[in-house]
């Protein structure tokens, strides 16, 4: 790969896998967006912070909401503070521009350094969301009516895309990005992770830590499996609560940290007495 | 030029469009793409493949399409050193090619270059025996032998075809068995709003009141619009118990998957064992008593659910067909299930039926007679992404 360009090789705080770089640095050098997803609690957020702060760029989060609309993104015109302003004869009415405040999509595009623009958890908004994008994400420009301007994109922001696969996304958004699905992490993998955050963790205890908790993520009737910042603290659970290695696996101390469900809770539970479970239907 | 590449993708069901194509050689041509037939790999992935439900028909149409061009034995490093040196020209070597040189199936080949890999002690160039670049030997590249394994300069500590074959993301499958998360998506196509559908005016439309009334210069004119909610009630009946017990873990995630959906405008789950009689059961475990009167049920329900049947409808053509056909000993039936099956039909004009068994297997499958009987009074779907979607897309529409 060109080595003159951005080129995306992870980060202190963040682990990533060569596939993932992979597929950072494509769609940087295709100046297209990337679309991430994900099990939740893979570092989906995460990697867009850890791209601008290698690459030292400003980043630049537009986290979505299920109300959020498209032109939230782009621009809102003030018309009510203009209303009031012309009745208190306050500020200059006619320069409509005063009025109109850039959206996160609009700070991007108006930067003077290319920034990384986050927009995270896309598949909040309504179906249409990602359709209303389209041409501003192809074209990097916007038009404002009020003013009659073209906001165009002095340089092309990066664009990270996350979802939680809780709606499909329309072919025609799909086909304009770069998709990655980061795996949830192996157990080497979840090592280094480990490592990053936390500096001395007993080899004993991270052993039997790792090989419980994929044991926990193997069974099949949970509900909500523990992912990696359940893990994360559940070490420090662990490490501050003095509990003794091997008892680990055994007892399952702060099994709470781990699990967030009533159900998983149980099922756990007689999975630990009797070696089986009979309550997959969570009745 | 890898265009037959693009449609094996394609046979394989990857909607890859030609705008994806062209990105993918614009990539090249920009030299993104890493020596190796592993960066190939991750390159074409990212680009044509959009969602983590194909990753494995791509791995397949990968491995499938790659599968000569690598070797999947672990070459010894000296082995590249020797291979990625000089080559001969090819016109050195056109006059010694053999026309009456054995020809290797592929497993041969594979054996001989193991065999060879274990003999070999030197670098080799231009002979008809060894591993090495040119020559006529099977083995090697840059040679003139008309079948043999390539040893190419690839990346050499993962193979591409390695990563490909081991299909990482088979569980991913649409058409694989599903779980909870996968099966709420899929149910929240399940929907039909009633803006969509003939109600009252119900809701204060603001942006068209406010247009109203400065149309009507500034004088007050109300707009109401249709509310725009689901309005799809569903009635979900379940088999959940005897030749079920299997599929157990499938179908409680489907139960946990519609409990969780919250955008039905009701929701009813009933439960019954084999197959269904005077009673339905309130409760998974089927428990004599805790049930309602099929008729009742029947009754208080409108016509204007959606019924989904779950089980796999294998039983003795007695428990459909036969008065007393109930296998629970103490419950005798007046009337046969298969005139409650038809009951529930002629009611509820949208209705389908899941199945467990894998749609293959059910002329076959032990009950095959009575899954045919339930098939001719119910569009039936395998319970698996791909079915449970086409079974939606059957509950919209109207008939």
């Amino acid at each position: 790969m060109n080595e003159s360009m951005n080129c995306f090789k992870g980060s202190q705080a963040y682990v990533a896998g060569p596939e993932l770089m992979y597929a950072v640095n494509v769609a940087i050098a295709l100046e297209k967006p990337l679309l991430i997803k994900g099990e939740p609690g893979t570092g989906k957020t995460m990697l867009a912070e850890a791209i601008a702060e290698s690459l030292g760029k400003e980043l630049i989060i537009w986290s979505i909401k299920s109300t959020t609309k498209a032109k939230d993104g782009l621009y809102v015109y003030d018309t009510v503070q203009r209303l009031y302003d012309s009745q208190f004869q306050e500020g200059d009415v006619a320069d409509i521009k005063k009025y109109i405040h850039m959206g996160k999509l609009g700070e991007a595009f108006t930067a003077e350094a290319q920034p990384v623009l986050l927009i995270d958890e896309i598949d909040k908004a309504d179906l249409e969301f990602p359709n209303d994008l389209l041409w501003e994400l192809d074209r990097m420009e916007f038009y404002i009516h009020e003013t009659k301007e073209t906001v165009r994109a002095k340089n092309r922001p990066i664009v990270i895309i996350t979802s939680n696969a809780e709606k499909e996304l329309p072919d025609a958004f799909l086909r304009r990005c770069i998709f990655h699905y980061i795996a949830f992490p192996d157990s080497d993998t979840m090592r280094k992770i480990i490592a990053v955050h936390y500096e001395n963790v007993e080899r004993k205890l991270l052993d039997q830590v790792i090989e419980t908790f994929y044991w926990l993520r193997e069974i099949k009737e949970l509900q909500k499996k523990p992912g990696t910042p359940e893990l994360l603290d559940w070490i420090r659970a662990l490490q501050l609560g003095g509990v003794k290695v091997e008892r680990i696996h055994g007892e399952l101390p702060f099994l709470g940290v781990l699990l967030k469900k009533n159900q998983d809770f149980d099922v756990v539970c007689e999975i630990k007495e009797k070696g089986y479970t009979r309550k997959g239907w969570g009745v | 030029m890898f265009i037959e590449f693009f449609y094996l993708l394609r046979q394989h069901q990857l909607k890859i469009s030609i705008k994806e194509w062209l990105d993918l050689i614009g990539a090249l041509d920009k030299g993104l793409c890493g020596p190796g037939l592993l960066d190939f790999y991750h390159l074409c992935r990212s680009i044509l493949v959009k969602s983590e439900v194909d990753y494995d028909k791509f791995d397949q149409a990968f491995a499938q399409f790659f599968k000569d061009f690598e070797s999947p034995f672990e070459i010894p490093e000296e082995v590249w050193k020797w291979l990625n040196g000089g080559e001969k020209s090819k016109e050195e070597l056109y006059d010694k090619i053999d026309p009456n040189a054995p020809r290797y199936q592929l497993e041969e080949l594979k054996q001989m270059l193991e065999q060879r890999l274990k003999e070999q002690r030197s670098c080799h160039r231009g002979g008809n025996y060894w591993i090495g670049t040119g020559g006529t030997s099977v083995l090697g590249h840059g040679g003139f032998a008309e079948e043999g394994i390539r040893v190419g300069g690839e990346s050499r500590y993962r193979s591409a075809l390695q990563v490909a074959n081991s299909r990482a993301f088979r569980d991913f499958r649409q058409d694989n068995i599903i779980d909870t998360r996968q099966f709420q998506v899929a149910l929240r196509k399940l929907r039909q709003y009633s803006a969509t559908v003939e109600t009252a005016r119900t809701e204060l439309d603001i942006d068209g009141t406010v247009r109203e009334t400065t149309d009507n210069g500034g004088f007050l004119k109300l707009v109401f619009e249709k509310s725009r909610k689901n309005t799809v009630k569903l009635l979900l009946l379940f088999d959940s118990d005897g030749s079920m017990l299997r599929y157990s873990r499938l179908c409680s995630a489907l139960f946990q998957a519609v409990h969780k959906a919250n955008h039905f405008s009701d929701l009813k789950v009933y439960y019954f064992h084999n197959c269904i009689y005077e009673h339905l059961y309130t409760s998974p475990y089927c428990v004599r008593g805790e049930w309602e009167s099929t008729e009742k049920v029947l009754n208080t329900l409108g016509s204007e659910y959606r019924i989904i049947l779950i089980g796999d409808g294998a039983m003795s053509p007695t428990e459909l067909l036969r008065p007393g056909g109930n296998c629970i000993i103490g419950l005798y039936n007046e009337l046969p299930g298969i005139y409650w099956l038809e009951r529930i039909r002629d009611k509820y004009p949208h209705h389908i039926w899941l199945n467990p068994i894998e749609e293959a297997d059910w002329d076959y499958a032990f009950g095959h007679v009575t899954i045919a009987a339930i098939r001719d009074l119910f569009p039936m779907y395998e319970l698996s992404l791909e079915g449970i979607e086409k079974g939606i897309k059957k509950l919209l529409v109207n008939r």
